[in-house]
């Protein structure tokens, strides 16, 4: 059954070294198609977690494509993503909805509080687009769970609700 | 669904309800049923569509003998509760609770003893009943919905039963394209993609140009922020949009097509696969819904995350494996589309109102919405496309600071207010609405003034926001109009595609602007540059993104002016 994360997200833990041969397969079972760029990139940063500069070279040769129509491609999609994915990573819709509903306040408070873990190469802040749970925002994405209404509040009740959610707890470290 | 059990729990398997914890009270529930020694011949317990009321999920109906009820917002420690409840037939309606009066643990305001002992005086699951003849539920008319959240979205045979695909052989077998397109045209169908162009002329206009091939696409890219109208077709009944372009195909002689729809949709794309394995393996199209050899082949894309492509010429790029940018037109995608044939794009919903008005007739959709026409005229400021009409069902999907947030199917020309706060309760709280958001990053805002407005094209648009796709988000009193302003262009630096000036450097111009006034740092001729820059962004700018991207701009100007007026500092900075 489908998983409700988006085809990169699932990159989000841990990728696998290259696989030439199953590159090549992927692309076959696409029927070596040029007009399958797209799904074939999806395809391989679903297995690598991302697209390593020798798998794209390995596309354009089997595609028939100049390296520069694949570069383009790779790098004109907000979903694809040419270096390794982050161990973990905490995204917050900024839907309509959940902008209405005080998502650009919590992202303020998850970048200082995340801070700390970016720089010890742990987790990473992104942004997202809507996902559809505008009913229960805000929504937070972390690794491949959602956490839904992740409302603001004071900070010891706000702290305990993301701690709850699996974000790491508070370090004594200074904020800035 | 060979025959009616006489109870059924229809769990909602929509994306939004499984984020909350949908598929988990499924699994309990079957487990319960277990428990309890019940059959499924007894109690059938399967996944449907969305059942609507998305905010309060996850939700599950219940059909008997008595008629239907639903919960919302159970948690699969009260599986067993709910296996009971479908046993005792329909008692009394509870009302729409919103979600502040019933916080999910609380225990059921006690209710005064000694009544019938079978009464529901004690139902433990009071405080999650949901009344379904609250106007949100008892307003709606589904057409394109009708299916949704009544049929398993992975079950060809309970679409079939449903009568799925009977219109498409209809069509093949018995009429001719242009009968078929004659049907559209009639029912004053406009596309519901956002620009509204009329389906029917659309469609001759493909099937009428020089002999060759022709292909179909439906745009399932759906990226306005706030909408998920598309999104729910597509995980709710995927046949139903398939029949609709296969239908379209007919009509304008294609035999080949594509279904776009945008990554960030994982449970729609699985559906559709699904959906599309299930028909070649009866053989295609022909073979297996029209008795005929009718050759269509349909096929899926899928995006990776750029808004842009949802623009029907970007789209034609990515479909062919390319960068999602934009070309400028004529020529239109219907003269020359994808390898250079005539192609139709259509928008998801658009398709998915097709195989009812084949059913109904053209004559029997043009009428739904026609009442509310006369007496909503408003004096609209010389709308010239009067002629054209709003007829039909929208679908809408609600969100932001409303009380009853979900997806809502009504006729055209419905007020406003009406779907706000009739069926959406108006903002949580109680507060008073402050305005409507329409369109996403290329409409307006409504504000609470105007409620009354109709809901139609050319009342939405001389009010200078636009009915759009149909996101509709509800903004309270706390939302700034300048910042919501600032959000949408940010939206729109991001999803610039780049290729022409006024676009790529005038939102970064527009963003940097509109900057000054959320921090209050603004000052009076910061305001005519704002104007200008806008009046040449939307002048100038290659593609639909950019030509609209100044629309929120103008529109809460023009609603709000005093917002940007009090963002001015005092004294002018060179005094
Ligand atoms: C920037 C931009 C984004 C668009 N996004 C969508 C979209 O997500 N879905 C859609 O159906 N139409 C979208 N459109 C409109 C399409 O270009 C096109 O008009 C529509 O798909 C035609 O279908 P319809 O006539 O059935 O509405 C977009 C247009 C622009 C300019
Ligand atoms: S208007 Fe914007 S999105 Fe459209 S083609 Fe120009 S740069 Fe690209
Ligand atoms: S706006 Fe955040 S989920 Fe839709
Ligand atoms: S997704 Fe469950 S009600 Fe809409």
């Amino acid at each position: 059954m489908a998983s409700i994360g988006t085809p990169t997200q699932r990159g989000c833990s841990g990728a696998v070294a290259g696989d030439r041969e199953a590159i090549t397969r992927l692309i076959q079972l696409q029927g070596d198609d040029p007009a399958a760029l797209i799904e074939v990139l999806h395809q391989l940063q679903q297995i690598e977690g991302y697209l390593a500069a020798r798998s794209l070279h390995q596309v354009a040769r089997q595609l028939r494509l100049p390296l520069s129509r694949v570069y383009g491609v790779a790098s004109f999609y907000h979903l694809f993503r040419r270096t390794p994915p982050p161990v973990h990573c905490c995204a917050v819709c900024l839907g309509t909805a959940c902008f209405v509903n005080g998502a650009l306040e919590l992202l303020a408070v998850l970048e200082l509080r995340l801070a700390q873990q970016a720089r010890a190469g742990g987790w990473v802040l992104e942004r997202m687009g809507c996902l559809g749970a505008c009913g229960s925002g805000p929504v937070l994405r972390l690794d491949q769970g959602l956490a839904i209404r992740v409302r603001l509040a004071p900070a010891p009740k706000l702290d305990a609700q993301l701690e709850a959610i699996g974000l790491p707890p508070l370090g004594r470290a200074t904020a800035r | 669904m060979s025959k009616p059990a006489p109870a059924r729990l229809r769990c909602c398997d929509a994306s939004a309800c499984r984020n909350a914890g949908g598929l988990a009270l499924r699994q309990a529930l079957l487990a319960a049923r277990a428990a309890a020694g019940l059959q499924p011949t007894s109690l059938a317990i399967g996944a449907v569509g969305c059942l609507r009321l998305c905010g309060r999920g996850p939700l599950v109906a219940a059909d008997g003998p008595g008629g239907s009820r639903l919960w919302g917002g159970l948690s699969p420690e009260q599986a067993a509760l709910l296996v009971a409840a479908a046993w005792v037939d329909a008692d009394p309606p509870l009302a729409l609770a919103s979600p502040q009066a019933s916080p999910p643990a609380s225990p059921p305001t006690p209710v005064p003893p000694a009544s019938a002992p079978l009464a529901s005086s004690s139902d433990p699951l009071a405080s999650y009943r949901l009344d379904l003849s609250h106007p949100f539920f008892s307003l709606q008319q589904p057409v394109v919905l009708e299916h949704c959240g009544l049929i398993d979205p992975d079950c060809l045979d309970q679409a079939l039963a449903h009568g799925a695909y009977s219109q498409l052989r209809r069509c093949v077998r018995q009429l001719t394209p242009e009968a078929v397109r004659q049907e559209v045209r009639r029912s004053g169908l406009r596309g519901r993609g956002g620009a509204g162009y009329p389906t029917g002329l659309k469609w001759d206009t493909v099937a009428l140009q020089p002999p060759g091939p022709r292909l179909v696409v439906a745009n399932g890219d759906e990226g306005d922020p706030g909408a998920f109208m598309d999104r729910t077709v597509l995980e709710s009944d995927p046949h139903r949009l398939l029949e609709g372009l296969a239908i379209a195909a007919w009509a304008v002689g294609a035999e080949r097509g594509y279904v776009y729809v945008r990554a960030e949709y994982p449970l729609a794309i699985a559906r559709l696969r699904r959906a599309l394995d299930q028909i070649s393996q009866r053989g295609g199209f022909g073979v297996a819904f029209t008795g005929t050899p009718w050759p269509l082949r349909l096929e899926l894309r899928v995006g990776a995350g750029a808004y842009v492509c949802g623009e029907e010429t970007a789209l034609l790029q990515s479909i062919e494996g390319g960068r999602g940018t934009p070309r400028p037109r004529p020529p239109y995608p219907a003269q020359r589309g994808l390898g250079g044939a005539p192609t139709l794009i259509n928008n998801v919903e658009t398709l998915a109102a097709i195989p009812p008005i084949l059913r109904q007739g053209g004559d029997w959709y043009a009428a739904i919405g026609a009442g509310n026409q006369a007496s909503a005229d408003k004096p609209a400021s010389g709308a010239t496309t009067a002629t054209l009409g709003s007829r039909g069902t929208k679908v809408f999907s609600l969100s932001g600071a409303v009380v009853h947030t979900g997806v809502v199917e009504v006729p055209l020309g419905m007020p406003l207010r009406t779907v706000v706060e009739t069926m959406g309760g108006g903002v949580v709280g109680g507060a008073p609405v402050k305005a409507v958001q329409t369109g996403g990053p290329s409409g307006g805002c409504i504000p609470a003034a105007l409620l009354d407005t109709a809901l139609d094209y050319e009342a939405m648009a001389s009010l200078g926001s636009m009915l759009g796709s149909g996101g509709m988000v509800v903004l309270g009193p706390h939302t700034a109009m300048p910042e919501l302003a600032r959000y949408f262009m940010g939206f729109c630096v991001e999803e610039s595609c780049g290729k022409c000036l006024p676009c790529r450097a005038g939102t970064v111009q527009l963003a940097a602007l509109l900057d000054r006034f959320v921090a209050g740092q603004a000052e009076a001729a910061d305001l005519d540059r704002l104007e200008a820059l806008c009046a040449m962004v939307k002048a100038t700018s290659l593609c639909g993104l950019g030509q609209s991207a100044p629309n929120p701009v103008l529109a809460t100007l023009r609603h709000f002016r005093p917002e940007y007026l009090a963002a001015c500092r005092e004294e002018p900075r060179w005094a």
